[in-house]
């Protein structure tokens, strides 16, 4: 099955930024795509995962990787 | 069944908007959750830069509170849109440069295109008639209702008691008698319906949300408008006011040095922005020069940066140069004798 990756560089960007970059990229993508995050800010460690708790989407895998945080997101159900 | 009515509510992180949503979702309205990013916010983690910081928990309070209230938060980014708040507030600043009726004005209005934009049928915010000096007096409150257009759709929950009844209290989507008539500065009425509602834990900002509250914050901005001859600014100027000490030993250029390694690693991210200073011959700071130098600054800032290494004390160390081009240059100085950094000289 080929499934749909973006990634988002959100290096450099200071909390909450690279959150509002999270959200405003899952908006456009479907249910069931993947994003992988990439930052520096070690805010966005617990503040994406926040976001995808309240916003009803998964994540799939949090490590480190040279200094850097790769978040992979699973694009929930958008309800309105 | 009576349609569900749907509220927008301006989640600041704090408390009393944490308690204004909640009192309007007990009355049965699809509550969400609005938070505007113009650049100033003060996050749980704001110092997350500096590594002694990292110990701390971490949380941004707008989406730990739309947690504890199980909605949705939309958090906006208006950083462009809200300079023209910073730099020209029709209602001028506070005690520092924190312009907050404008602000408020601004966020009211950003809220007001929200719900048109997705037909929700109110605001809410978390103000209280009498709470800070400039931006919540009962005056102030309706130039906020004038100048955002908002018209009767703006609830404040903790004190729309105290105030006319709004258009979501007309229409009986909400229940006037179950809100709340809280004035003044006391904070001990919020505290009480939090603890009614068994929330704990919660933030508690001392001067505002924002660090144009801060008088060190304003004076570097205030500085940083002055050496330019104009009021502007970037996201990353605005950014890089909260990092390092900031010190400008002649008019047209100053130096922002890291103070641990945290600072030190975000300010090697605007390399080839800035011209930059990097100890070789002992430990010590990055140092960003911002503004456009020549060779005899470039010495007197090497001079300085040196006083704030572990060199300090040697004779002459090495440094290295990185121009904006990525050129490089060694640089032997003499540390500057701590008696001769300038007090004035720090912003
Ligand atoms: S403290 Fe800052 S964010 Fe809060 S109202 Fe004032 S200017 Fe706006």
């Amino acid at each position: 099955m080929v499934s749909v990756r973006e990634q988002l560089d959100a290096r450099r960007l200071l909390c909450p930024l690279p959150v509002i970059r999270t959200q405003d990229r899952v908006n456009t993508m479907a249910a069931g795509e993947l994003l992988e995050v990439i930052c520096t800010d070690p805010g966005a460690a617990s503040d994406i995962p926040a976001w995808c708790r309240i916003n009803g989407h998964k994540v799939i895998e949090m490590r480190e990787q040279s200094g850097e945080l790769v978040i992979l997101i699973e694009v929930g159900e958008k309800k309105r | 069944m009576m349609q569900q009515r749907r509220a927008l509510a301006l989640i600041s992180g704090g408390l009393d908007s944490l308690l204004a949503a909640r009192v309007v979702m007990e009355q049965g309205i699809h509550v969400e959750g609005v938070n505007f990013y113009t650049g100033f916010c003060v996050e749980g983690h704001t110092h997350a830069i500096r590594k002694k910081d990292r110990a701390r928990p971490k949380r941004n309070n707008a989406l730990w509170v739309a947690e504890q209230l199980g909605i949705k938060l939309h958090i906006i980014d208006v950083t462009e849109q809200y300079k023209d708040v910073v730099i020209n507030p029709k209602h001028g600043y506070g005690a520092n440069l924190n312009p907050c009726l404008d602000c408020k004005c601004f966020m009211v209005g950003k809220a007001v295109e929200w719900i048109g934009e997705h037909g929700f049928d109110f605001i809410i915010t978390g103000e209280v008639v009498g709470q800070r000096p400039m931006s919540q007096r009962r005056d102030t409150m309706r130039i906020v209702v004038r100048e955002s257009q908002v018209g009767e759709r703006l609830l404040r929950p903790l004190c729309a008691k105290n105030l006319p009844p709004t258009l979501p209290e007309l229409e009986g989507w909400v229940d006037r008698e179950k809100l709340y008539g809280f004035s003044g500065r006391s904070r001990k009425p919020q505290m009480a319906l939090a603890k009614q509602f068994g929330l704990m834990d919660y933030a508690q900002p001392a001067g505002g949300c924002c660090f144009l509250t801060d008088e060190a914050y304003s004076r570097k901005l205030a500085d940083l408008w002055e050496s330019r001859g104009a009021r502007e600014y970037e996201l990353d100027d605005i950014m890089l006011l909260k990092v390092g000490r900031h010190l400008r030993p002649r008019p047209h250029f100053k130096l922002i040095i890291g103070r641990e390694e945290g600072e030190n690693n975000f300010l090697q991210g605007y390399q080839r922005r800035f011209p930059l200073l990097r100890m070789i011959s002992h430990p010590g700071p990055l140092t960003l020069i911002d503004g456009e130098v020549g060779a005899e600054d470039v010495e007197l800032a090497a001079c300085i940066a040196a006083r704030f290494s572990a060199g300090r004390d040697a004779g002459q160390v090495e440094m290295q140069l990185i121009d904006r081009d990525g050129s490089e240059q060694m640089l032997q100085v003499f540390p500057m004798p701590v008696a001769e950094v300038r007090l004035e000289w720090y912003l």
